[in-house]
């Protein structure tokens, strides 16, 4: 991680000792050589220290990222994994950037599965209970194998909230999807070829433009904009000097927090 | 599972939490106290971390050794391998990187009748934009207005943010959010429609607007899903290595390379705009980061190469509380939102130190001088320091279920090691989070470069020298539209040069003054994605086929 710096290194003496070392300490982590575990990337044996996330540890085994790796943080859904434990039949998933390997793990990353999405002009359509069904008609193949809802990262109730679609639940559908992170491994594993996360996106977006109400605040924020309310609030402020607007903002009669 | 020695300071922590609640405010710091803390804690400070540049608009300013390290630096590819006079694309707008930023540019640009091309490096919406938990600022509620949002803004920057830049945020605000509402993001609310807003570091007024804490991801996958009903051309995997210009020195497009098949093209365009993001996995000064994989300051290498200059380089944020501890998450993000919904720092013996919504810099360096300038910190097993959030106070003023209704991202993500932030305090450390500055820009996203435009963290000067949270979301969107619209505009009465004449005839410049200035060859820049291999798989150039050996 500490890259060495190659640049010239200015002269000038540094400000205060305290703040010399204010980076993290230790750095980086070193691995030790009794802490190495087996995991096996894509059937390939590599040893790696046994603390590591799957996407560390394949980068300690020489993996470069380009596919499979987007966020590093759980959020992207880039980095699905489905792997194996030893002598265990259960297939396991997890994201690669927030799991941790295990000795013995068997493991392939899924990065990307092939989707279907439908075009929509979410303004016009009207959030009713057949929308979703119109949309995406083979959520009514749904055998209720609950095999989505068992192999999400996320914990969410997949096989749930494709239920709610069927029945028009577009608030409960956006509800219950709402974690989504769009990793695809719902999909991979649906024997009705479902695309689970586009229906839970739909309905999301339905619920924000279509079902929850508008915030009146915004549109009367909005009409006060237009007639120009603030612009000479505005311009007052653009030229003031920095004392004067500091001396503004740290006086608590101009600038009251609000508790 | 937190270890013994931890335990004990929870302990601690719990034990003053009744009294916590009772105790007054801690007070804002004024300007002197604050002045005192930031020049001793705040590692923009330490004047060793940076150096001077020698070379490019921006000579002579100084700017970490990271950032210098790829501002000073020989291209990664040889020019004269592009067949420029033959480019694979030829558009009105083009667009580097595909997060917040980029995507509402494309959709304001194409509802502006320009044919649009988007290229990103990995996918659409891999992205700091996807990452962001907290909120977006807007001052649209009836105690509010844009100028009080103005002056927190610029309290914020130090009130060295560029005035125009600033009004341009707070004004457009209340529109972005707008139209963010027609899009359909989820916003939380009351059934009313009243926007359910927080406070966020440094606001005075309530105005944080919120996703749950996937405030970033409903964002973007909003975005995303509008992009692709639009059909908007798009390429993934693929990434801007350097800029193309004219005889003039105009932009007039760019070279790509394909991470994944490595051709390499080119794109001719009218006008181009820059938004590659942030740089925080440049890890300044060794500290780990909060960005997504592909955040490696591109976009300002390239434009500085290109000539555009660059503002505020030499400030940049440090999250106050990235994770300490467990290990496996070590620098993540713990939102603000945490703080937002009430809870305490709180040291190894249990104490408050700071006021927790103070801006980011103050309350980042408090933290700092609590671990490492007054030995409070609470030290993890493999030897960090930390201090505690005190989490499960929020279940004790919002009521049991909060901080699983509030931060379900949060909580997910700690119940994956066994520690359930509703009883257990979590333990944080400052992190590399956020570029402050960058390529500066007018009002209308414009860059010095002629026909060349910036939006999102790769531009600067909006938010002075400490940006606050939830302006960053709100500035990708407002410059992200004001580019798509000057760049859609312009894009109409541009005269393209004849492909004969586009080439890389700035990047002949800026190397001969690489060579004056004894920049060493092996230097190279984009950086395009960090290097988290061990030593024996390095290797030191991407792409040793296309010329650079
Ligand atoms: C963990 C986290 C939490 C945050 N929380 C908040 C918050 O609560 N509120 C707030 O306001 N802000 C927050 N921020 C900040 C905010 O999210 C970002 O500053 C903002 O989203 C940046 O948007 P952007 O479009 O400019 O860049 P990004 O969203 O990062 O997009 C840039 C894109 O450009 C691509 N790219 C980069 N280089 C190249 C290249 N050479 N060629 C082609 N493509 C390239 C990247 O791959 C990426 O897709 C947070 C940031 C992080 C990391
Ligand atoms: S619902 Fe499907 S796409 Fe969404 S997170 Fe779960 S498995 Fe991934
Ligand atoms: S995997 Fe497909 S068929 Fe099985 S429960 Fe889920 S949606 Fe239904
Ligand atoms: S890399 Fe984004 S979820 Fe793992």
């Amino acid at each position: 991680m500490a890259e060495e710096v190659k640049g010239q290194k200015p002269k000038g003496k540094s400000q205060k000792a305290a703040a010399e070392s204010s980076a993290p300490t230790p750095q980086p982590l070193a691995p030790s050589p009794s802490s190495l575990i087996t995991i096996f990337v894509m059937g390939e044996a590599y040893q790696v220290p046994k603390d590591l996330t799957i996407m560390k540890a394949m980068e300690y085994a020489g993996f470069k990222f380009i596919r499979g790796c987007g966020c590093r943080g759980g959020f992207c859904g880039a980095c699905g994994t489905v792997f194996r434990t030893k002598d265990s039949y259960k297939l396991k998933v997890g994201l690669a950037c927030q799991t941790v390997v295990e000795d013995g793990m068997y493991l392939t990353q899924i990065p990307f599965y092939p989707a279907n999405k439908k075009e929509y002009d979410i303004a016009k359509e009207p959030a009713n209970t057949q929308v979703l069904v119109r949309f995406y008609p083979e959520i009514m193949r749904c055998i209720a194998c609950n095999s989505c809802t068992k192999i999400c990262p996320q914990d969410i109730d997949v096989m749930g909230y494709i239920n709610a679609a069927i029945r028009g639940d577009i608030e409960k559908v956006a509800d219950m999807s709402f974690d989504c992170i769009m990793c695809g491994l719902c999909a991979s594993r649906c024997p009705a070829e479902i695309v689970h996360y586009q229906v839970g996106l739909l309905a999301r977006r339905l619920y924000g433009a279509n079902v929850a109400k508008k915030a009146p605040h915004l549109a009367e924020r909005m009409k006060e904009i237009k007639t120009g309310k603030f612009e000479p609030g505005l311009d007052k402020l653009g030229k003031m000097t920095e004392k004067e607007l500091s001396a503004m903002f740290y006086d608590p009669k101009v600038r009251d927090v609000e508790p | 599972m937190y270890p013994q020695n931890m335990q004990e300071s929870i302990k601690r922590l719990d034990a003053t939490r009744e009294a916590r609640i009772k105790q007054a405010k801690i007070p804002l710091l004024g300007p002197e106290p604050k002045k005192e803390l930031l020049h001793g804690f705040h590692p923009d400070y330490i004047q060793s971390s940076m150096r001077a540049l020698t070379v490019g608009p921006n000579k002579g300013d100084r700017t970490p050794h990271e950032i210098a390290d790829v501002l000073e630096a020989w291209p990664i590819v040889n020019p004269a391998k592009f067949d420029t006079e033959h480019p694979k694309f030829d558009v009105d707008v083009l667009i580097i990187g595909a997060g917040g930023a980029g995507v509402s540019a494309a959709l304001v640009a194409a509802a502006h009748g320009a044919k649009v091309l988007t290229v990103t490096k990995l996918r659409i919406g891999d992205a700091n934009t996807m990452m962001a938990q907290g909120g977006i600022q807007a001052a649209d509620k009836a105690n509010d207005s844009p100028e009080r949002h103005y002056l927190d803004v610029l309290g914020g920057g130090h009130f060295k943010n560029i005035p125009e830049l600033a009004r341009a945020l707070v004004s457009d605000a209340p529109g972005v959010i707008e139209w963010l509402e027609e899009l359909g993001v989820m916003f939380d609310k009351d059934p009313d429609g009243t926007m359910l807003t927080i406070h966020g570091g440094g606001t005075s007024r309530r105005r944080m607007h919120a996703a749950r804490d996937y405030t970033g991801a409903e964002i973007m996958r909003t975005l995303r899903d509008e992009f692709r009903n639009q059909n908007l051309e798009l390429i993934e995997y693929c990434v801007a290595v350097e800029l193309l210009t004219d005889e003039h020195g105009a932009c007039a497009g760019a070279a790509f390379v394909n991470l994944e098949t490595q051709e390499h093209f080119t794109v001719r365009a009218k006008t181009t705009i820059i938004a590659t993001g942030g740089c925080g996995r440049l890890h300044v000064q060794g500290f780990p980061c909060t960005n997504h994989y592909g955040a490696t300051a591109d976009g300002l290498v390239l434009a500085y190469r290109a000539g555009a200059k660059l503002a505020f380089i030499d400030t940049i944020q440090y999250h106050p509380t990235g994770a300490a501890y467990p290990e496996q998450i070590f620098g993540l993000l713990i939102t603000e939102k945490v703080r937002g919904v009430g809870a305490h720092l709180v040291n190894a013996e249990g104490n408050r130190f700071i006021y927790e919504l103070e801006s980011r810099d103050v309350t980042a360096s408090s933290i700092i001088r609590e671990c490492k300038g007054r030995g409070l910190g609470v030290v993890t097993p493999t030897g960090r320091l930390g201090v505690w959030l005190d989490t499960p106070l929020i279940e004790v003023l919002k009521g049991p279920g909060a901080v699983k209704k509030n931060l379900p991202a949060m909580y997910h993500q700690y119940e994956r090691f066994g520690i359930f932030m509703d009883k257990e305090p979590i333990l944080t450390y400052p992190t590399q989070h956020y570029q402050n500055g960058g390529i500066l820009i007018k009002d209308n996203s414009e860059t010095g470069v002629k026909n060349l435009y910036a939006a999102g963290e790769v531009a600067g000067g909006i938010h002075g020298r400490n940006r606050l949270m939830g302006n960053s979301l709100l500035d990708i969107l407002v410059f992200g539209r004001r580019a798509g619209i000057a760049a859609a505009e312009a894009a109409r009465s541009a005269v393209l040069s004849e492909a004969k004449d586009l080439g890389f005839n700035h990047v002949a410049a800026f190397e001969s003054e690489l060579k004056s200035a004894k920049v060493p060859v092996e230097r190279r820049s984009p950086m395009l994605l960090p290097e988290y291999r061990r030593d024996e798989f390095k290797t030191p150039f991407p792409f040793a086929a296309l010329g650079c050996e």
